[in-house]
């Protein structure tokens, strides 16, 4: 992933779960023939890069954090931690980070769980392999504004698809992008389709991972379908599970693109489906108040690395 | 991988047990209706997932006039049409933001797997000072979120000259500690005896890298550009607040925009949305297998 990377599904981004495993130095023995000179300038092009647009500008944004800088004048002045005061007293601050939470949370779950009956079911070996394939995880490979451009469409309240199958069951037209009560599920809704496949990948890979012989010796022992998926293949699952909710919660958490170019940028109506991210967008490059908004970046940041220890914690505690 | 720890006794337990490989619910041994059952769940859900797709294309296909019918029609009095596309390809800015986001994936995708190949080879296979400090250092980046970054990025991006240029839009895309990590996770288990071989034949540690651990290593490279490529080719975001000039815009920024300039043109919109996700839609139909191999093997940071 890119240090601007795709909003989507953020995978590789998961630096809790990676960080685990181990860095092997080299070994001493036999130095000379095994590890080759001039190894600083293999790393320093990716090197001067990072520090370029990662290291700096984070660093830059903590500072530009500490003044009331502006897009639109020149003049600056220290404030020190007076943008972090007063996040803490902004309503919108507070509001927009729930429903970053609410929207977290309702969507990891269908997100994992869906994913995981879909893995289930395409590894039975049922006919038609690739074509199951292509069905749950193309989505994923859709830029955000092909499907935010398909999903409007879909939600439009006269013409739009989703209403005329409700009435085919005789139901009203629904307001899915105009009901304020509405507006963040037809948000989950559209991330659920659009990213599921990738979750699903996850899994499909874990259970080809599951030696042959594991379901084998259950056979011979008389276990049946029902049996093995229950007592081998479930448990066997926990420790992707594990890697899938953390991704997938780090991933949600990101909220920005589908919800931005879903509402053109209102935040939906009464601002239902506004995320942290576009509030930090908006004060940025619309209210153009720069050094507030690097502030609730950074504030948001901390939230992130709060909740990614969290799990991380959790889940190690869950695998000892 | 699985399979590698049965041989001999394989074939006999597999008669016994159906199709172990097959997994834990239906080997062919399955009675008839939990197949049934198992199909008709595999079909539903991928009605579900193809259905916005499928109507997509449909829509795309309609005369203007006929894609606000109600009740909804799934085949138009008409006939169909690819009058919405040639409409669509007659607006220069749509092949240009075509162009440009085949220029920045291309660009991203070779920078980033070249630049993080060389630093991944270094962190595991040469010794210099502060080797293990920089190391750390790139993995620390790894839990940052992009996102975070967007506001002072852009405003260093001002500063330096590169707001709406291609190197603004390309360049902060390069950075991918997670890919460094993965790389370096590869070449560690990558065995030393033919490097050293080469080594001894009077190679540079550049020529051994270049002819002897890329050639090695060209499945995992394919997977993390096949998986640089995607997030280039879709990235929103950065594109999104470095660009205003749309001479320069990307095909999903470009689309945003234009959105509200096709009005409520709906066979409009979906043609032109349909061919920006057609590309890759159209090289994972081509590449299913390799593409599901990268995306599993870098998904989970090499875990």
């Amino acid at each position: 992933m890119s240090a601007v990377g795709s909003a989507q599904n953020a995978p590789g981004q998961g630096g809790p779960a990676v960080l685990g495993a181990g860095t092997s130095g080299a070994a001493p023995r036999r130095r000379s023939l095994t590890s080759g000179r001039g190894g600083l300038w293999f790393v320093l092009p990716f090197m001067v890069v990072y520090a370029a647009f990662l290291l700096w500008p984070l660093v830059y944004g903590l500072g530009m954090s500490f003044f009331d800088t502006s897009l639109i004048s020149s003049s600056q002045s220290f404030v020190g931690l007076d943008n972090y005061r007063q996040l803490l007293d902004d309503p919108q601050v507070w509001r927009t980070l729930g429903i970053t939470l609410l929207f977290t949370v309702l969507s990891t779950v269908p997100l994992v769980l869906v994913a995981l009956v879909m893995a289930l079911l395409v590894h039975t070996g049922t006919r038609g392999q690739w074509f199951w394939r292509f069905a749950y995880f193309a989505p994923f490979l859709l830029p955000v504004s092909t499907v935010v451009l398909i999903w409007q469409w879909l939600f439009q309240g006269d013409f739009g698809l989703l209403n005329a199958v409700l009435g085919w069951f005789g139901i009203g037209k629904v307001g899915w992008t105009t009901d304020p009560d509405l507006a963040l599920w037809s948000t989950i809704l559209l991330t659920v389709w659009w990213t599921v496949g990738f979750n699903f990948l996850l899994y499909l890979s874990a259970l080809q991972a599951i030696p042959a012989t594991v379901y084998e010796a259950a056979a011979l022992d008389g276990a049946g379908g029902w049996r093995r998926t229950l007592s081998i293949t479930l448990p066997l699952l926990k420790v992707t599970t594990g890697l899938v909710v953390v991704l997938q919660v780090l991933a949600s958490l990101k909220l920005f693109d589908q919800a931005y170019i879903l509402f053109g940028g209102s935040g939906g109506p009464g601002g239902n489906a506004a995320p942290i991210l576009q509030y930090v967008y908006d004060t940025g490059f619309v209210n153009y108040r720069l050094g507030y908004a690097s502030a609730i970046s950074y504030a948001f940041f901390l939230v992130i690395i709060v909740i990614a220890l969290l799990q991380t914690r959790l889940t190690s505690r869950k695998e000892s | 991988m699985a399979t590698a720890t049965t041989t001999a006794p394989r074939p006999l337990r597999a008669r016994r047990a159906g199709r172990p490989e097959d997994g834990g619910i239906a080997g062919v041994r399955s009675p008839l209706w939990v197949r049934v059952a198992l199909a008709t769940a595999l079909g539903v859900l991928a009605v579900l997932w193809l259905a916005p797709l499928a109507w997509a294309l449909i829509t795309s296909l309609k005369q203007e006039a006929e894609t606000t019918a109600v009740p909804l029609e799934v085949v138009p009095a008409s006939g169909f049409t690819l009058q919405a596309y040639a409409s669509v390809l007659s607006n220069d800015n749509i092949l240009t933001w075509f162009l440009n986001s085949t220029v920045v994936a291309v660009l991203v995708t070779v920078l980033t797997v070249a630049l993080s190949a060389a630093a991944a080879y270094g962190f595991s296979r040469t010794q210099f000072r502060g080797r293990g400090v920089l190391f750390a250092l790139v993995l620390a980046g790894i839990m940052v979120p992009p996102q975070i970054l967007v506001v002072p990025l852009y405003r260093q991006m001002l500063a330096w000259g590169m707001a709406d240029t291609m190197a603004g839009i390309v360049l902060p895309q390069l950075v991918a500690p997670a890919m460094v990590f993965i790389l370096k996770k590869f070449f560690d288990g990558v065995p030393r005896e033919l490097e050293e071989a080469a080594r001894m034949d009077g190679a540079g540690s550049l020529r051994v890298f270049l002819q002897v651990v890329v050639p090695l290593s060209r499945s995992i490279l394919a997977a993390v550009a096949i998986f640089v490529f995607i997030g280039a080719w879709n990235n929103f975001l950065w594109p999104f607040i470095i660009t205003s000039d749309p001479g320069l815009m990307t095909l999903p920024v470009g689309l945003v925009q234009v959105q509200s300039s096709f009005g409520i043109r709906y066979a409009q919109v979906m043609a032109s949305a349909i061919l920006a996700g057609l590309p890759l839609v159209v090289v994972f139909m081509l590449f299913q297998r390799q593409i599901i191999r990268g995306v599993a093997t870098t998904g989970l940071g090499g875990a």
